[in-house]
């Protein structure tokens, strides 16, 4: 078995469109949630999103054509591989063994909405050749293969929120059991339009808060639904003795990996939280931590009534009394709910914790509910040095996924 | 004109402009793919309400250019 660490990390996020930038608003509680200004919202309820802000997709293709033949969600992704393949620094590698595992939850939906009213209007000699190319929800991994000739492992997932926390966590087995020497990881999502935001907001998901300050509330009792975000996130996952033999960078461990299902509902989360249980502890097992060790949560923690209850029952049946001393926090009172990419911008938000002892806190937390009783981490952001960080997604589906990171000890 | 026009849309497709083409470059060296070039298409008969039927015949801008023409006058 080999080890596998994180040398390289890219975000295009509501908080920032690079590391620097993303971790600054984090770590300082700065929330990149504000008014939707990407349509008119006059007949629909919802207010609130978490929008990325001055994406400039030309700094990231050499090629421009590829640009108006991508869908956004493509874009982000592909803009965020380019910054953590920057970042990782790695340039000599052998192809055959460099992967791709970069998900989204939803795809092109943009492009499917677009060429569905030119089929309606114009007819189907209209629709776009590009667009199945740009609609599919593995284009991200094929592009992103493209331009760094990666010819080895690709695993687009499609697990809802879950989704790029599998994408890591697959990643980080095909590592372990030698499948690669470096796997490209990540998610991508780009959902802000008018259908996506009718379709959560009549499946009841999405806040209808005016208040862009109370609109994603992980954890306060006054919390009533997610608020959309978009962006990508891409890690660099590469084999430990790889990765020394270049001298690179090494951001952390990766060493648990839950992946369980809670066949239980399309959409709630098991009363009882079975699948969340599981997969925490499964990951925790893996990981080998200990009751003495100093745990942080990146939590799922999406604001939505049931999500956040299932997931407060799911740390407690996993670590009982020890519960109450673990620190816990949704980065999503900032980010707002990423979907696909939330996994693997929240997992990026887990490492530079990690590096930086810092715990990025739980914004516009207000009203304790008796029913979510942990230490959310509140309002501050709290300086700890930590042994372990857990991540948590739980995606529509019943996809549950827990990934476990670590400094590195040599 | 049409010219102009035909140059525009083919810069919109490459995303920049290319001052090495000419009415003289074959449509297989705009360093476009098949899909570009079919889309290339569709956005000409939609701007000049045409119908390019005959796709064989066409191999160079200047046969676009010259197709739109006399379709058109």
């Amino acid at each position: 078995m080999q080890r596998v660490v994180i040398t390289g990390i890219g975000v295009i996020s509501p908080v920032g469109n690079d590391i620097n930038s993303f971790w600054n608003s984090l770590s300082n509680g700065i929330s990149g949630i504000d008014f939707i200004t990407r349509f008119d919202t006059t007949d629909i309820k919802i207010k609130t999103d978490a929008e990325v802000k001055d994406f400039d997709p030309k700094i990231y293709f050499a090629d421009k054509s590829e640009i108006r033949k991508s869908d956004l969600y493509t874009q982000y992704a592909y803009a965020a591989a380019v910054q953590a393949m920057a970042d990782s620094n790695l340039i000599d590698y052998e192809n055959t063994r460099l992967g791709v595992y970069v998900g989204s939850g939803i795809g092109g939906m943009a492009t499917f909405y677009d060429e569905s009213i030119k089929l309606y209007t114009k007819g189907a000699s209209r629709v776009s050749p590009h667009f199945i190319p740009m609609m599919i929800g593995n284009m991200a991994t094929g592009m992103i293969s493209i331009k760094f000739k990666a010819m080895g492992p690709t695993l687009p997932v499609v697990t809802a929120c879950a989704t790029s926390s599998n994408t890591i966590g697959e990643a980080y087995l095909a590592i372990k059991y030698g499948r690669a020497d470096a796997i490209i990881a990540g998610g991508s999502e780009a959902a802000i339009n008018p259908l996506a935001i009718a379709g959560f907001a009549n499946c009841f998901a999405l806040s209808e808060s005016t208040d862009p300050k109370r609109s994603s509330i992980p954890f306060d009792k006054e919390r009533n639904g997610f608020v959309m975000g978009e962006g990508a996130g891409i890690l660099i996952l590469e084999e430990y003795n790889h990765a020394v033999a270049r001298g690179a960078k090494i951001y952390a461990e990766v060493c648990g990996y839950g992946n369980t299902s809670d066949a239980y509902h399309v959409t709630a989360p098991h009363p009882d939280a079975l699948g969340a249980t599981n997969a925490i502890d499964l990951a925790k097992k893996e990981a080998n931590i200990t009751e003495n060790d100093k745990i942080y949560i990146n939590a799922h923690g999406t604001s939505t009534h049931l999500n956040d209850k299932a997931e407060t029952l799911a740390i407690k049946n996993v670590f009982g009394k020890k519960a109450y001393e673990i620190m816990i926090s949704s980065t999503k009172s900032m980010t707002g709910h990423m979907l696909g990419a939330a996994g693997a911008v929240e997992a990026i938000a887990s490492v530079l914790a990690l590096n930086n002892g810092i715990l990025p806190p739980t914004i516009g937390y207000q009203v304790p509910d008796e029913e979510c009783d942990l230490d959310y981490v509140p309002n501050q952001a709290r300086k700890v040095k930590v042994d372990f960080v857990l991540s948590t997604s739980l995606g529509f589906g019943g996809h549950n996924v827990c990934l476990v990171f670590k400094p590195l000890i040599t | 004109m049409v010219f102009k026009k035909v140059m525009g849309m083919i810069a919109e497709l490459k995303g920049e402009e290319d001052d090495t083409i000419t009415s003289e470059t074959a449509l297989l060296d705009l360093n476009l793919d098949s899909l570009d070039i079919a889309e290339l298409i569709m956005n000409i008969e939609d701007e000049y309400s045409i119908n390019v039927d005959d796709r064989e015949s066409i191999k160079t801008v200047g046969d676009v250019v010259n197709f739109i023409e006399s379709k058109i006058n």
